[in-house]
C-alpha cells in the first residue's frame, strides 16, 4: 500500500485530523499567549509592555475569532456542531469547546477591551459620522458616562476581568492539550504534561506574534519602536520559552528513558518521518536558535538595530517552531499504527476542504480580523481624541 | 416421485440448514426482546481461524461496508522464535481473499487473528464523544447515532483498536454494529454465521445457559490491549502475547 511501512491495522491508512486541527492549537495557543502578555501590564503592572497592551487584546480577539472555523471545517458535519451546545456529552473533553469558547470569548476578551476602550468609544462616537457614528453609538451599549469616577470603575471591573481572564487563558488551552492528553490510546499523545506544554508554548507564541505585529505596526506607521517594550516582552519570552523547552525535553527524555512499549516505534518514527519537522525545525530552528538569539541580547549589550533583527528573527523562529511543535502532535500521532508494527504517511491536498489552500486562508483571516478590529478600535493613543476630551 | 427412505434421511437435513437459511435472510421481529436482559459480546477461539476471509466478506455484504474500510478483519500473525516482541502481521484486504500461502518449513508459528469492535465495557470512544453519538445499549453493545454525529473523529483517535472509521460518504463515524439488527431477531451475526469452523461465536454473558461460561471456565481467554481497561467483550482464546 503506497505510504505505508510495515503493518497498520487496516482502517488507520487514512489520516482523520488533518492540518486544519494543527492550526487550531496553534491558532488558540496565540489567543492566550496574547492575553497573557496583556495582563501582565494590567494584573503585574509591568509598565514597560503598556504599548502593547491593547493591540495584544485585539489580537487575541482577532485570532479567537478564528480558532472555531478551523474546527467547523474539518467536521464531517459542521452543521451538526450547535448540538455540542444544546447536547454535550459531559464526560467528553471536546464538549467542552463551545462552553470555554464562549466564556472566553465573551466574559473576558470582548468585555475587557469594551471596558478598556469605552472611554474611546463614547468619544468616537460624538466625533465621528455617518455608518461609523452610529456603530460606535451601538458599541457604547448605552453607556455614554465617561465621567472620572465611571472610569475608575471600569478601570477596577477591567482589572477583575484580566484576573479571571489569566486562568481561563490557562483553562482555554490547557483544555485543548488535555484533547490530546488525555487519549490513552495513543502514547505519543497521552501525557499529563501535555497541556503544561501547550500552555508554556501558547504562551511563547502568543507573545512573540504580539511583539512582531507591535515592531512591524509601528514601523508602517512611521514611529519609532519602543525598545525598552520590546526588550522587556523578548526577556518574558525568553524565560518562558525556557520553561516550555525544559518541560518539552523533561517529556522527551522521560520517554526515552522509561521505553515503553511503543517507544520503539515513536523512535523509529522520529528519526525518519518525523526527523525533519520534529528534530531539525521544532528543536533545532523553532527552538534552540531562537533561545541561543535570545540569551545573546540577555548577556550582550547590543545596538539597537542589532536587536530590533535579533527580535524580529526569534519571534519568527519561535512561531514556526510552535506550529512544527503542534503539527508533530498532530500529525505525527496519527503516522504510527496503534500496533506499534506499522507507519502511514499524511498526504496534504491542495484544494480540498481540509487542504494546503484552506488552512493558508484560515491562518491570514485573522490578520483581516485584527486590520478591521485596529481600524475600529485604533490601539494605539490618538491625541485628537485626548485633546477634545479635555477640550484643549 | 418416488423417494427412498435413505434419500428423505439425507434430504430432511439438508432441507433444515436451506430453511435455517432462508429464515436467516428474513429476520422476523422480535418485540419480545428485552435489552435488560442481555450482555452481548464474542468469544474468538484463534485456534480455529483459518483465516478463510468469510466473516469480512459477510461483514461487507451484511452491513454495506465501503471498500477499504473494515468493521472486521483477520490479520495473519507470524510470531518467530527469536523475537517474540516483534511479530510480522499482514492482512491484504482486511483478509477478505484469503492469505498467501506459507511456505512448509518456515520458522516460528503462523496463526489468524480476527478482530473487529470490542465492544467494551468502559470505552473511550464512547467516553470522548462530545454529543453522545456513540453509547453502549442497556445490552452491551456500542453503537454510533449516524444522524447525530458530528463526524469530528475524536473516538477514531479514542480507540486502541483501529476499529473506527470515517465512513466516506456519510461522514460519520462507523463500526461494527455486533449486527444489531439481527441479534435482536434472535440471530447471530454475519460474520459469526459465516464462520465455517465456529472461530467467532455471540456471546451473551447474561444467559446462563450461554456456552460462554463453561467456555470461560475451561480455557485461557484473554482481552486484547487489558492494560487499556476498556472493559473489551471480544474474548479471545489462546490470545499470543506477541498479538497487538
Amino acid at each position: 500500500m503506497s505510504g505505508v511501512e510495515g503493518y497498520i491495522y487496516p482502517n488507520e491508512v487514512t489520516l482523520y485530523w488533518s492540518v486544519l486541527i494543527v492550526l487550531y492549537p496553534f491558532i488558540t495557543g496565540l489567543v492566550a499567549g496574547a492575553f497573557i502578555l496583556a495582563s501582565l501590564e494590567r494584573v503585574f503592572r509591568v509598565e514597560a509592555v503598556k504599548p502593547t497592551y491593547r493591540l495584544a487584546l485585539l489580537t487575541a480577539l482577532a485570532f479567537l475569532l478564528d480558532a472555531p472555523l478551523p474546527l467547523q471545517l474539518h467536521l464531517g458535519h459542521p452543521e451538526r456542531s450547535p448540538e455540542m451546545y444544546f447536547t454535550p456529552h459531559s464526560t467528553s473533553a471536546m464538549a467542552m469547546f463551545g462552553y470555554v469558547y464562549l466564556w472566553y470569548l465573551m466574559a473576558v476578551l470582548v468585555f475587557e477591551i469594551w471596558l478598556d476602550y469605552r472611554r474611546d468609544i463614547v468619544l468616537m462616537s460624538q466625533q465621528s459620522k455617518g455608518v461609523m457614528r452610529l456603530i460606535y453609538k451601538v458599541m457604547t451599549l448605552g453607556s455614554s458616562n465617561i465621567s472620572e469616577r465611571a472610569l475608575h470603575i471600569d478601570d477596577k471591573v477591567g482589572w477583575i476581568v484580566t484576573l479571571v481572564g489569566i486562568p481561563s487563558a490557562f483553562l482555554l488551552h490547557g483544555y485543548v492539550g488535555f484533547i490530546f492528553g488525555s487519549i490513552k490510546a495513543n502514547p505519543w499523545w497521552s501525557s499529563p504534561l501535555m497541556p503544561v506544554v501547550f500552555i508554556f508554548s501558547a504562551m511563547v507564541s502568543g507573545i512573540a506574534a504580539v511583539m512582531l505585529l507591535y515592531m512591524a505596526t509601528t514601523k508602517l506607521r512611521g514611529q519609532k519602536i519602543d525598545m525598552r517594550c520590546v526588550d522587556t516582552i523578548a526577556m518574558y519570552m525568553f524565560y518562558i520559552f525556557i520553561i516550555d523547552f525544559s518541560l518539552e525535553m523533561l517529556d522527551l527524555v522521560h520517554r526515552i528513558y522509561e521505553a515503553d512499549e511503543s517507544f520503539r516505534s515513536l523512535n523509529f518514527m522520529v528519526h525518519t518521518r518525523l526527523y525533519i519537522p520534529h528534530i531539525v525545525i521544532q528543536i533545532c530552528l523553532g527552538t534552540i536558535a531562537p533561545l541561543i538569539l535570545l540569551f545573546l541580547t540577555q548577556i550582550v549589550k547590543l545596538p539597537e538595530v542589532v536587536r530590533k533583527r535579533i527580535y524580529a528573527t526569534a519571534g519568527c523562529l519561535a512561531l514556526v517552531g510552535v506550529f512544527a511543535m503542534r503539527w508533530n502532535v498532530v500529525i505525527g500521532g496519527q503516522l504510527f499504527s496503534k500496533s506499534f508494527l506499522g507507519y502511514t504517511t499524511y498526504k496534504m491536498e491542495l484544494v480540498t476542504r481540509e487542504g494546503l489552500l484552506a488552512a493558508a486562508g484560515l491562518t491570514i483571516l485573522p490578520l483581516l480580523f485584527l486590520w478591521a478590529l485596529v481600524k475600529l478600535l485604533p490601539p494605539w493613543p490618538d491625541k485628537s481624541l485626548h485633546e477634545a476630551a479635555t477640550g484643549d | 416421485m418416488n423417494i427412498s427412505r435413505r434419500h428423505l434421511m439425507i434430504l430432511l437435513p439438508a432441507a433444515a440448514v436451506a430453511w435455517k437459511h432462508v429464515l436467516a435472510g428474513t429476520p422476523e421481529d422480535s418485540p419480545n426482546y428485552r435489552m435488560s436482559e442481555h450482555w452481548w459480546g464474542m468469544l474468538i477461539d484463534i485456534p480455529k481461524c483459518i483465516g478463510c476471509g468469510n466473516c469480512v466478506r459477510a461483514c461487507q455484504t451484511e452491513n454495506d461496508v465501503p471498500d477499504g474500510f473494515f468493521r472486521t478483519w483477520v490479520e495473519r500473525y507470524h510470531r518467530s522464535d527469536i523475537h517474540l516482541e516483534s511479530p510480522e502481521v499482514i492482512s491484504p484486504d482486511g483478509g477478505k481473499e484469503g492469505f498467501p500461502v506459507v511456505r512448509a518449513g518456515e520458522e516460528g508459528k503462523f496463526f489468524f487473528v480476527p478482530k473487529m469492535c470490542n465492544h467494551c465495557a468502559d470505552s473511550p470512544c464512547t467516553q470522548v464523544c462530545p454529543v453522545g453519538a456513540t453509547f453502549i445499549t442497556p445490552d452491551g453493545v456500542v453503537l454510533i447515532d449516524q444522524k447525530y454525529c458530528l463526524g469530528c473523529a475524536y473516538c477514531v483517535q479514542a480507540c486502541p483498536y483501529g476499529c473506527r472509521y470515517i465512513h466516506p460518504t456519510k461522514k460519520v463515524a462507523d463500526k461494527c454494529t455486533l449486527c444489531y439488527h439481527r441479534i435482536t431477531k434472535g440471530l447471530t451475526t454475519a460474520c459469526c454465521e459465516a464462520c465455517p469452523t465456529g472461530a467467532r461465536q455471540l456471546a451473551d454473558l447474561k444467559n446462563p445457559n450461554d456456552p460462554i461460561h463453561e467456555f470461560l471456565k475451561t480455557h485461557t481467554v484473554q482481552v486484547l490491549k487489558p492494560q487499556m481497561a476498556t472493559g473489551a467483550k471480544a474474548f479471545y482464546n489462546r490470545l499470543d502475547g506477541s498479538v497487538r
